[in-house]
């Protein structure tokens, strides 16, 4: 059974169909690439699937596995068109294509907000600073700073996040997601603009972090290496259209996905 | 523990303002106490939501007139109503002070999620315009139900607040300027631990980027809401003690002009600070007072200038449009007041003293 | 509800079109400058205030007859607008949104104090012109000269301004401003340019509402604007700000609806200022882009 399953998801604005009859499905611990040309529809993908968009036509399935009665089972859970934080809560992270940090607060406030919706305190508690809301918030303090030291960013904890340069940026973006809790973690091209030595520790971090968080992850990207050196399976997209779907090697050879690429000669 | 401290000597410092001040200074003090409860719960949208909400003299008209109708004994209220006799719900009533506030604050605050409920999920200058049409329809409304709120006439002759402590061999009452500074401290206390705590973190991050916020988790239209009726009850409270202390309360006094001049201390102050916020409440109530020379005439040395009226609120205006084009950010931008932050005032003077210095000769080689 | 005779209720439409037309008038300054400067202008309602007391003096002080008091007063207003846009807006343009808004308010609030500090508090009577407060009578409907006016001036002034928007050069630039301000300013619209006859256009639209409503409605005093201003920023949303047609449409909706409300429920007469305030928040509710406006999506 898969974590998560899009059925026949279809995005319209207005006349322009922008993702056509999508079927993805992520199963457990997998790290799966979304690739395509520019405005083959991605992004908006992500965003129905976040919860930004409610979907013209399509369901969006979560599975998430409990134990009943000694036995794991999966249990389905139809999110289409719920609020972008209800979908957070419910396990789904992600970042975004043109990093959206809260630019003026620090590095570490950017994790803590993070933090903020498994807080199971009223705000009465926070402002008469109950001792239960003193020990959750110190708690928070403290896993976010343990995360700062897991992604490397302990050091600049206090810088304002905007001042921090551009790799770094999207490795906080990363670990903000990664503070809300998640299974499934929503990459928008997390190497773009990175340079081939940045993006292939980029490869190694997410990696890393889909081993140490148990996370299944979903990616978008351009970056063809990293796409091939790091995901199991593979969809293509091309004009909102599903037009490959495989391991790196069946969609290296498929002459549709080379066509879409590089064209055809006429 | 250095703010239970600074607490005690405020307080002190206001009793013995209270003992030796003449009433004319004792206004001023009380005035800057409503601004700042008046500024703070501005702030609190305006500044770290980011939306901008233009509603406050309509929750202000709602806590003064529950206060002053609740509070007014029936006889004066009598006296008030000659053109059309009062409901008679209200013609008896006569509560005691502390629960006539606190209900026109919980009044204000339920306006505030009736009428944010809708308009939150509007966006910057529709917001703005939002707020302020209710507002305008909550005065309107004031003015026309003659039975209630006896409309453009309004009401004269309000009891001055003051709040018995009923403590056994103690008790004591708390006169119009101590409630005024308790209400104030209150609110301070209160908007700093709120913006602090991870509620008040949550609300930066809605101002930063709502789309980012609500992908962190974070249900930004309750959390939005969740700040528009604290503001409102501290609208309400603020706008039940300017009531009072005015001795009047008619629509008039809470048209959009009465909004602008919270807007412009907030300003004044830098829109995210708490502190900018409450410095700005004092400086610009004093300063409000002190331009009123400008008024009257005066003797400037062997000159007698000739005051012209009006020219107080013309050069008071011109003051707030330096600030807004020359410091947009005001005075503390979003830098808060913080116990560390004086203790290593001394210090820092120093460093950055020194360190201009060393640039000046830097440069000169 | 009243029930009316035929005359009457002729009478309360003409009245509803002269009040739509001055609302129009005054509705279209808001939409144009938003649509440019994604800006309310909230002193728009105080340059209406100065325009009315400037064509007051030129015609009490400086005793100018009003075919050339008018023109006058019409030029002073659009030169204060355009020198309000200069000082108060154009130092903001790249600051945040909130910062330029505040700056408006502060602009509102500093013409409004001078013209408490200059124009005195006591309100004034504005002059009477013989030739247009004459009555006539078509049929049995009798028709004050300003109120048949009103409508004639509004309707000239909307078929220039819809010509100079739709077919000048200087139209199509500020078309295109509106429409995406820095691909014009790439393309070689003097942006500037382009603002300043924008406030120019504005505040001599709202002058000349403010003459024909100090035919109307004699009573000058320096916060006269205020509650005009809101109502016709209001106009220009629920037309779907940015939009002129949108902002005519809204204007006389509100002329009509104010009008009416209090010529068929007399009793509701006090809430006749309440009626703008909740045509905004429903139109705000059901379509916030207003009338002739187009929805818009967050790109995320």
């Amino acid at each position: 059974m898969s974590l998560l399953r899009t059925e026949n998801m279809t995005m319209r604005f207005g006349g322009v169909v922008a993702v056509s009859d999508l079927n993805v499905h992520l199963d457990k611990n997998e790290i799966i690439g979304l690739i395509g040309p520019n405005g083959a529809g991605k992004t908006t993908a992500f965003n129905m699937i976040s919860g930004v968009y409610k979907p013209t036509v399509g369901k969006i399935i979560l599975g998430k596995e409990e134990v009943q009665g000694g036995q794991t089972v999966t249990v389905e859970k139809d999110i289409t068109g719920m609020k972008p934080s209800a979908i957070t809560k419910l396990g789904i992270a992600r970042t975004f294509q043109n990093i959206r940090l809260f630019k003026e607060l620090s590095v570490l406030e950017n994790v803590v907000i993070a933090n903020h919706l498994r807080l199971e305190s009223n705000w009465v508690s926070s402002v008469v600073r109950t001792p239960d809301y003193t020990k959750k918030e110190t708690a928070m303090y403290d896993k976010s700073m343990a995360l700062l030291e897991k992604v490397g960013l302990a050091e600049l904890k206090d810088e304002k996040s905007y001042s921090l340069p551009y790799g770094m940026q999207r490795r906080l973006e990363i670990a903000r997601a990664l503070a809300t809790k998640p299974h499934i973690l929503l990459l928008d091209e997390p190497a773009a603009g990175m340079n081939p030595q940045e993006s292939d520790e980029l490869m190694r971090f997410i990696g890393k972090i889909r081993d140490e968080f148990d996370l299944s992850i979903l990616m978008i990207e351009h970056h063809m290496q990293l796409v091939m050196g790091i995901c199991e399976r593979i969809y293509v997209l091309d004009y909102g259209i599903t037009i490959a779907e495989g391991n790196p090697y069946e969609i290296q050879n498929n002459p549709k996905v080379i066509e879409a690429y590089l064209g055809v000669d006429d | 523990m250095l703010t239970a401290i600074a607490i005690v000597i405020i307080g002190v410092l206001l009793f013995l303002a209270n003992m030796f001040m003449d009433n004319y200074q004792l206004r001023i003090l009380n005035l800057s106490g409503i601004y700042i409860i008046l500024s703070l719960s501005m702030i609190l949208i305006n500044g770290f939501l980011g939306l901008f909400s233009l509603g406050h003299a309509g929750f202000m008209a709602i806590g003064a007139y529950t206060v002053a109708l609740l509070t007014t004994p029936p006889m004066a209220k009598q006296m008030n109503y000659y053109l059309d006799p009062i409901v008679p719900w209200l013609a008896e009533t006569e509560w005691s002070f502390l629960p006539a506030i606190l209900l026109g604050g919980v009044l204000a605050a339920i306006a505030g999620f009736l009428i944010g409920a809708p308009v939150l999920r509007l966006r910057d200058d529709y917001l703005a315009i939002a707020t302020l049409g209710f507002a305008e329809i909550i005065r309107i409304v004031f003015t026309n139900l003659q039975s209630v709120t006896n409309g453009s006439l309004g009401l004269k002759g309000l009891p001055e607040i003051e709040i018995e402590i009923p403590l056994p061999l103690i008790g004591f009452t708390l006169n119009l300027s101590a409630c005024i500074w308790i209400a104030a401290i209150i609110t301070i206390l209160f908007m700093v631990r709120l913006v602090n705590g991870s509620y008040g973190k949550a609300f930066k991050a809605i101002r930063e980027d709502e789309i980012a916020a609500e992908a962190m988790g974070i249900n930004v239209f309750k959390h939005k809401l969740l700040a528009f009726v604290i503001a409102s009850f501290f609208a309400g409270v603020g706008g039940a003690f300017l009531g009072n202390i005015m001795g009047t309360v008619d629509p008039l006094m809470f048209r959009f002009l009465l909004t602008y001049n919270i807007v412009l201390i907030v300003v004044f102050g830098g829109i995210g600070s708490l502190t900018g916020g409450v410095l700005a409440a004092i400086v610009i109530t004093a300063a409000m007072e002190l331009l009123r020379f400008l008024d009257s005439s005066f003797d400037m040395g062997p000159i007698a200038v000739s005051g012209i009226p009006g020219l107080r609120m013309v050069v008071f205006s011109l003051l707030l449009m330096f600030i807004i084009i020359f410091k947009p950010r005001g005075i503390m931008g979003v830098r808060e007041f913080s116990w560390q932050w004086l203790i290593e005032l001394p210090q820092s003077i120093k460093n950055s003293s020194f360190g201009r210095k060393k640039l000046r000769k830097d440069v000169s080689k | 509800m009243t029930i009316m005779d035929f005359p009457t209720f002729m009478q309360q439409v003409v009245n509803s079109l002269s009040l739509g037309s001055l609302y129009a008038l005054l509705a279209i300054g808001y939409t144009m400058v938003y649509g440019i400067l994604r800006l309310i202008n909230f002193a728009h309602g105080d340059i209406f205030m100065l325009g009315a007391y400037f064509a007051f003096y030129a015609i009490t002080i400086f005793t100018l007859p009003w075919y050339l008091a008018f023109p006058v007063a019409i030029i002073f207003t659009v030169l204060f607008g355009i020198i309000l846009e200069r000082f108060a807006y154009r130092p903001l343009r790249n600051s945040p949104r909130i910062a330029i808004m505040i700056s408006a308010i502060g602009a509102s609030y500093l013409i409004e104090n001078l013209g408490v500090m200059i124009f005195g508090g006591r309100p004034e009577a504005f002059p009477t012109i013989q030739l247009f407060n004459q009555i006539f009578s078509i049929g049995s409907v009798k028709v004050s000269g300003v109120s048949l006016l009103i409508p004639i001036v509004t309707l000239v002034v909307l078929l220039v301004l819809f010509y100079v928007i739709n077919k000048t050069k200087t139209g199509m630039a500020m078309r295109a401003v509106s429409k995406d301000y820095e691909a014009a300013r790439l393309m070689g619209v003097d942006v500037n340019t382009i603002i300043t006859i924008t406030f120019g256009i504005g505040s001599g639209l709202a002058a000349v509402g403010a003459i024909l409503w100090g035919m109307k409605y004699p009573q000058l005093i320096p916060l006269m604007g205020l509650m005009p201003g809101l109502k016709c920023f209001i106009a220009a949303v629920i037309g779907g700000i940015g939009d002129v047609r949108g902002a005519v449409i809204g204007g006389f909706i509100l002329g009509f609806g104010e009008i009416m409300l209090v010529a068929f429920i007399p009793d509701l007469s006090g809430y006749r200022d309440a009626f703008a305030f909740v045509v905004l928040i429903l139109v705000l509710l059901i379509k916030p882009s207003g009338i002739m406006g187009k929805a818009t999506v967050e790109k995320v």
